[in-house]
């Protein structure tokens, strides 16, 4: 047994100092960065605040709010969109939910950047999207779509549905039927079954769901500057900017902490247990 | 109530992957555009994939995504399998902080990893490269590998394995020929999950990267800023005549061979 435990520890240990090494460290090297004082490109050694002062001051605040906003928005439509998709999916027979599961997986293969070009595109001003309205005389002039708040929101949307996709699908799909016909049968109306049983059941899904597209659309800084121009400024673009054009450590430092803090935040509040498990 | 098709449950997901796939549809056919506007059709021609197929940074910038996927894919394999293997024996102190500890990087906005790292190596004088790439990316893949292995070990048999070692198999050929078939799937799985992430990784790897390292995300990101080439959308042509190839092969031997259980 003792010998058992030997080889357990010597497997486990790689990852132990990999982690220790290559997570852990560089998050506490963040930690500390975000209360070190800058100095030139670098930063100095001490203990300030200011690198927070400025995170919460008008412009930054500001960035924060907005990114947060579109956050909030592309989940929402995301768990709109990608849940009855799921639902639907685990409800047909396993050959037509295999084929779009399937279709679902494929694109990921696809560099994410090259299919948020068919979007551009597609939204450019006189793009296809105008050629079709204007040609069938619903719009008069070309819309102007591409590198508007709701073009950014579709690419958000887009990039992050197979994420609430799969994971509803995955609970969905071993949802016990024989309970809403249980629930049915007692006199529930379609939408009370739904609300009383379906819905809970494929919680879990729904809030893993939550989990995966929250998370990254605080940082998919990419896609609002490539389909919102430069009109749409968030976090994650600050950060670039303060990284790689100010070379401001601390201050990207500090605003790392504050993301993190926030989808930290999100994410427990999904991993609560609902009440009525506990 | 059993699992059938009504007009709404097939009629929305089709819905969802006819517009999952516009864009698609688009670029493939703007590959053929004669024309280097992608507002006007100038006709049909081969002259993208031509170009494509001339432009020596462009594959380049693919051989180095390629590279960067298998390894830090295949790190985070061995890395991952063999700690979920271990930690349940292990008397190692804090192991369950430790476990947690590698899943953090699925839970951390992209962008937050990007900028640790780049701090990180700066701080230790690192180069930036594709060495600097390869350790980013296997630890954001070592979570997907790491859940898929150990919630397959919980469900795993273990008579299989000690059947093996009352019959005289050593620890070590128990493990080769009895353990690591179970786990193989889960272990694939995994690998195909992270491959896919990595090979398709922008933020981490802008973040990561010197200058003379380009991955095929970060030379398409860096074109979409300054200037596209319909060279891009012949790029993603193939890509997806590839994975589709790939997808199809994958459901032809399911088929063909007998379903085992």
């Amino acid at each position: 047994m003792i010998k058992k435990a030997k080889g357990a520890t010597l497997a486990v240990l790689p990852l132990y100092l990999f982690t220790l090494v290559f997570v852990i460290g560089p998050l506490i090297l963040m930690l500390v960065l975000s209360f070190s004082p800058r100095d030139g490109w670098g930063y100095g050694s001490g203990f300030t605040l200011d690198n927070y002062a400025v995170v919460f001051s008008g412009t930054y605040l500001n960035t924060f709010v907005t990114s947060l906003k579109l956050a909030v928005i592309s989940t929402a439509a995301v768990i709109f969109i990608g849940y009855p998709f799921g639902l639907c999916t685990a409800l047909l027979p396993a050959r037509f939910a295999r084929f779009f599961v399937s279709t679902q997986m494929i694109p990921y293969w696809v560099n994410s950047l090259l299919r948020l070009y068919g979007w551009i595109i597609i939204f450019r001003a006189g793009g296809l999207l105008d050629a079709v309205l204007m040609g069938l005389g619903i719009t008069e002039e070309p819309l102007k779509l591409l590198y508007t708040y709701p073009a950014v929101v579709v690419g958000m949307i887009y990039v992050l549905l197979p994420f609430m996709f799969t994971s509803v699908y995955q609970v969905a799909e071993k949802l016990d039927l024989s309970l809403v016909e249980a629930a049915r049968d007692l006199g529930a109306g379609r939408a009370y079954a739904f609300l009383t049983v379906t819905l809970p059941l494929t919680l879990p899904g729904l809030k893993t769901g939550v989990i995966l597209t929250f998370i990254p659309s605080m940082g998919l800084f990419f896609i609002a500057q490539i389909l919102g121009g430069n009109k749409v400024v968030l976090v994650g673009s600050l950060i670039e900017e303060l990284l790689m054009k100010a070379h401001n450590q601390p201050g990207a430092a500090a605003l790392s902490v504050i993301l993190m803090l926030l989808t930290g935040a999100v994410c427990l509040l999904m991993m609560r247990k609902p009440r009525w498990q506990k | 109530m059993m699992n059938k098709i009504t007009f709404t449950r097939i009629a929305y997901p089709i819905l969802i992957t006819v517009l999952t796939y516009l864009p698609i549809v688009v670029v493939v056919i703007y590959s053929f555009n004669e024309s280097r506007l992608s507002s006007s059709w100038g006709g049909f021609s081969l002259k993208w994939y031509r170009e494509l197929f001339r432009d020596e940074d462009m594959f380049e910038a693919l051989f180095n995504s390629v590279v960067l996927a298998l390894s830090s894919s295949m790190l985070a394999a061995i890395l991952a399998t063999a700690a979920a293997l271990g930690i349940k024996n292990a008397n190692l102190p804090g192991k369950r902080l430790i476990e947690r500890a590698s899943l953090l990087p699925l839970i951390i906005p992209e962008i937050v990893l990007g900028m640790v790292f780049l701090a990180f190596y700066s701080l230790l004088g690192m180069k930036f490269g594709m060495m600097t790439l390869i350790l980013s990316h296997t630890a954001f893949c070592v979570p997907y590998i790491y859940t898929q292995v150990s919630a397959r070990l919980e469900v795993l048999d273990s008579a299989p394995i000690e059947a093996a070692r009352d019959l005289g198999a050593s620890g070590f050929m128990a493990f080769v020929t009895v353990t690591l078939p179970l786990l193989a799937p889960a272990i694939l799985s995994g690998i195909f999950l992270s491959f896919a992430m990595s090979f398709d990784d922008v933020i981490i790897s802008v973040f990561c990267t010197g200058v003379s390292v380009n991955t095929l995300p970060i030379r398409v990101y860096t074109q979409l800023k300054t200037g596209v080439t319909p060279e891009i959308n012949a790029m993603c042509t193939l890509m997806l005549a590839v994975t589709v190839v790939c997808y199809a092969a994958a459901a032809w031997l399911r088929t063909r061979k007998p379903a085992k259980h």
